[in-house]
């Protein structure tokens, strides 16, 4: 791999990294639900625009395919499920704001410069060129996870879920130059079999507490099966 | 080659068949019949594998050490199946489940199986990922089965803590990925396991360090290993009894293969450094953890099911333990106690089912005089419980005390901790227990139609492979141990 005299390229695709980790930062803050789905779409583009630089740069033709699957799943088929699904949950004005949001993004900066830290042994390889977004894609795998524990509505951990799925495909193009063909296609059906099934239980989960709301959904204790 | 197509295969068009067909007296008997198949070709495989050594090609690799957990996958799989046909039909019947319910259940056991097997047998470190990602995504539907509230609360736990567990075991993968890119030529071979096997001397400590710390965090969600093991005991309590037979017999089995291939990778490519033993150290550490945690919630259990999971934590604790001392004694003991707790395990949870059938309950509290109402279920309850608790003459018994051997040999302070934990699980266990086998039966209490096949046919070989281990199956076991640890025991 010869990534020599790209500067503008290189300089283009830090701009693109770094503006997926704002879109995984706005992705944490959103109130509104429609709008965490549209940034969740644009956080999908923006990994997919990682790529085809990546592609080009280092003229990885195999990943040119990446990152069409990327952009056909993640920016446009998941979030108009979800989209789909927000309607027919009729919870298109649903609001709910983050728990203590100074703290939140405060505990968000402090995941980024772990990652920075947790990856040295990886910038210390060869690959300098990408070694930025290594650090990056653990950011935001760190961050949905982050956004999975705080938040508690159903729909915006599947989002968490996501965001997490695209940082490891960020990961696994910047550190790896992609996973072979047949893990990919793997993963992606996974993902996409996953986004069914959250489908499923969104109904599910309604049909049981009257709400998409997770934090009620504490009946299970270590006490099951006093009252029977 | 074809056997092992054969036992991938049958799983996968059970599943298409078992989604389609619509009268469901033929569905449970189309489900024995796909994993009678699977089982069938399994065994000839292990056949080809103990004449040739190891059977490779197609990006699948099936040696000593996971042709066993082959075999006894499809098997666990063929005896829960004849378990399951009879009670999924009572479960039906009384309404707790629909016929949509049921066509999904069948499809998705099978799709199960298939992931398992698929886990197991391929060589590809990222086509094993998608397998066990594969797996949850089978099951979960099936947790939230009765679609109680309590139900769907497990199956979203469990889809929820599961997934991101596994995330993060991508994320070791793509490390090793990385690693491997720096050493292994072929692109394409950076994720097979015998190519990393091979070169585990060259890759990166560093990286490799950092990459077995998300993988054992990933992996070790689906082994159950505390405190990442939240799901395990809502998702056994809350689904249908054979689906916590095959989960707690087989799903945190093929978890722990998987931790256990990525230690022998890790532990070549830290040979060289200061820490050769850090893998060692964490199975060691998440183990003893998980065993002595487990063996105390034992005591404050009230549901039948969930008291058995946290068992199952427990057992599979101990057995991260022994892999994580490793060398060959511990390790053969190890194997063998996957291979006995699988056992005891599964005919354990099918026993449940026809108890908790017996009360209407799951509950500990209200179970009560089982012996009185059916003797068979009972006696098969204690027999069950006291071979999991490790009487001899049991099987568990011989791999237990080959464990507790190992620890005294390598870590002789540890053996306080193994022996006061298994103390503390005993009496966690038999104190519920004894007032649900003995004792007066509440009045009205009938006896149900138990079928006990698989329970016998299981304890049976738990007895069998504590009084004596067959030739040929302890060879095997060494086989694997071998090639795990580099020597042999025997």
């Amino acid at each position: 791999m010869s990534y020599d005299g790209m500067a503008l390229l290189q300089q283009f695709l830090l701009v693109l990294a770094a503006l997926v980790l704002f879109s995984a930062f706005s992705l944490l803050a959103q109130a509104r639900l429609v709008s965490a789905i549209h940034a969740f779409a644009w956080q999908g583009a923006l990994v997919a625009g990682v790529t085809t630089v990546i592609a080009v740069a280092g003229r990885l033709p195999h990943l040119y395919f990446s990152a069409a699957l990327t952009l056909a799943l993640k920016a446009l088929l998941i979030p108009w499920i979800l989209h789909r699904l927000v309607r027919r949950l009729e919870l298109d004005r649903h609001v709910e704001s983050l728990w203590r949001p100074a703290l939140t993004i405060m505990a968000a900066v402090a995941l980024v410069i772990f990652s920075y830290w947790l990856v040295l042994p990886i910038v210390e390889q060869e690959l300098t060129f990408t070694r930025n977004i290594v650090a990056i894609s653990l950011a935001v795998v760190l961050i949905g996870l982050l956004m999975m524990v705080m938040r508690q509505q159903a729909v915006i951990q599947v989002l968490g879920f996501m965001s997490m799925e695209n940082g490891l495909f960020l990961a696994a193009v910047s550190a790896t130059a992609g996973m072979p063909l047949v893990v990919e296609l793997g993963v992606a059906f996974d993902v996409l079999v996953a986004m069914v099934l959250f489908g499923m239980f969104f109904f599910q989960i309604r049909e049981s507490i009257d709400s998409l709301d997770v934090d009620r959904l504490n009946r299970l204790t270590e006490s099951r099966g006093d009252g029977e | 080659m074809n056997a092992l197509l054969v036992t991938l295969l049958a799983p996968v068009c059970g599943a298409l068949a078992l989604g389609l067909i619509r009268p469901l007296r033929w569905a449970g008997w189309l489900n024995v019949a796909v994993s009678a198949v699977s089982f069938a070709a399994a065994l000839v495989l292990a056949w080809t594998v103990a004449a040739s050594g190891e059977v490779v090609g197609l990006t699948f690799r099936v040696d000593a050490f996971n042709v066993y957990l082959l075999v006894l996958t499809a098997f666990v799989g063929l005896t829960t199946s004849i378990f399951s046909r009879p009670y999924m039909r009572y479960v039906c019947e009384a309404g707790m489940t629909g016929e949509r319910g049921m066509r999904i259940y069948h499809a998705m056991y099978q799709a199960f199986m298939f992931t398992m097997l698929l886990a197991l047998s391929t060589d590809n470190l990222g086509v094993l990922w998608v397998a066990v990602e594969g797996a949850t995504l089978a099951t979960v539907l099936l947790v939230s089965l009765y679609r109680t509230p309590e139900a769907v609360e497990a199956a979203w736990k469990y889809f929820v803590l599961c997934g991101v567990g596994i995330a993060l075991a991508l994320f070791g993968t793509v490390l090793t990925y990385f690693a491997a890119q720096h050493v292994i030529a072929d692109a394409e071979a950076g994720l097979l396991w015998s190519t990393l096997y091979r070169h585990a001397g060259q890759l990166e400590p560093a990286v490799m360090r950092i990459a077995f710390v998300f993988l054992l965090v990933g992996y070790g969600t689906k082994v159950g290993l505390v405190p990442m093991h939240q799901w395990l005991p809502d998702a056994h309590s809350e689904g249908p009894t054979p689906m916590s037979a095959v989960l707690s017999g087989l799903l945190l089995n093929v978890a722990l293969y998987t931790v256990v291939r990525l230690k022998m990778l890790v532990d070549g490519s830290l040979a060289a450094t200061a820490t050769p033993q850090l893998a060692g150290y964490l199975l060691m550490g998440f183990g003893l953890v998980s065993f002595l945690t487990a063996g105390l919630f034992l005591h404050r259990q009230r549901d039948i099911k969930r008291m058995f999971s946290y068992s199952s934590i427990e057992h599979m604790g101990l057995m991260t333990f022994a892999f994580g001392i490793g060398g060959p004694l511990a390790t053969f003991g190890a194997l063998l106690h996957m291979l006995v707790h699988s056992f005891t395990k599964s005919a354990i949870f099918v026993t449940v089912g026809h108890a908790a059938h017996i009360a209407g309950t799951q509950s500990i509290d209200h179970i009560r005089g089982l012996i009185r109402t059916q003797p068979s279920v009972g006696w098969a309850l204690l027999i069950g419980v006291a071979a999991i608790a490790g009487f001899p003459p049991f099987g568990v018994f011989t791999s237990e005390f080959l464990l507790l051997t190992a620890t005294m040999q390598s870590q002789p302070w540890l053996t306080v901790a193994l022996l006061t934990g298994l103390a503390v699980a005993f009496a966690g266990l038999f104190r519920h227990i004894h007032p649900m086998v003995y004792g007066a039966a509440p009045e009205g209490q009938q006896p149900v139609q138990a079928n006990l096949l698989p329970v016998a046919v299981h304890l049976g070989l738990v007895l069998w492979l504590g009084l004596s281990i067959p030739a040929f199956l302890a060879r095997w076991l060494d086989l694997a141990t071998e090639l795990i640890t580099g020597t042999r025991l025997l």
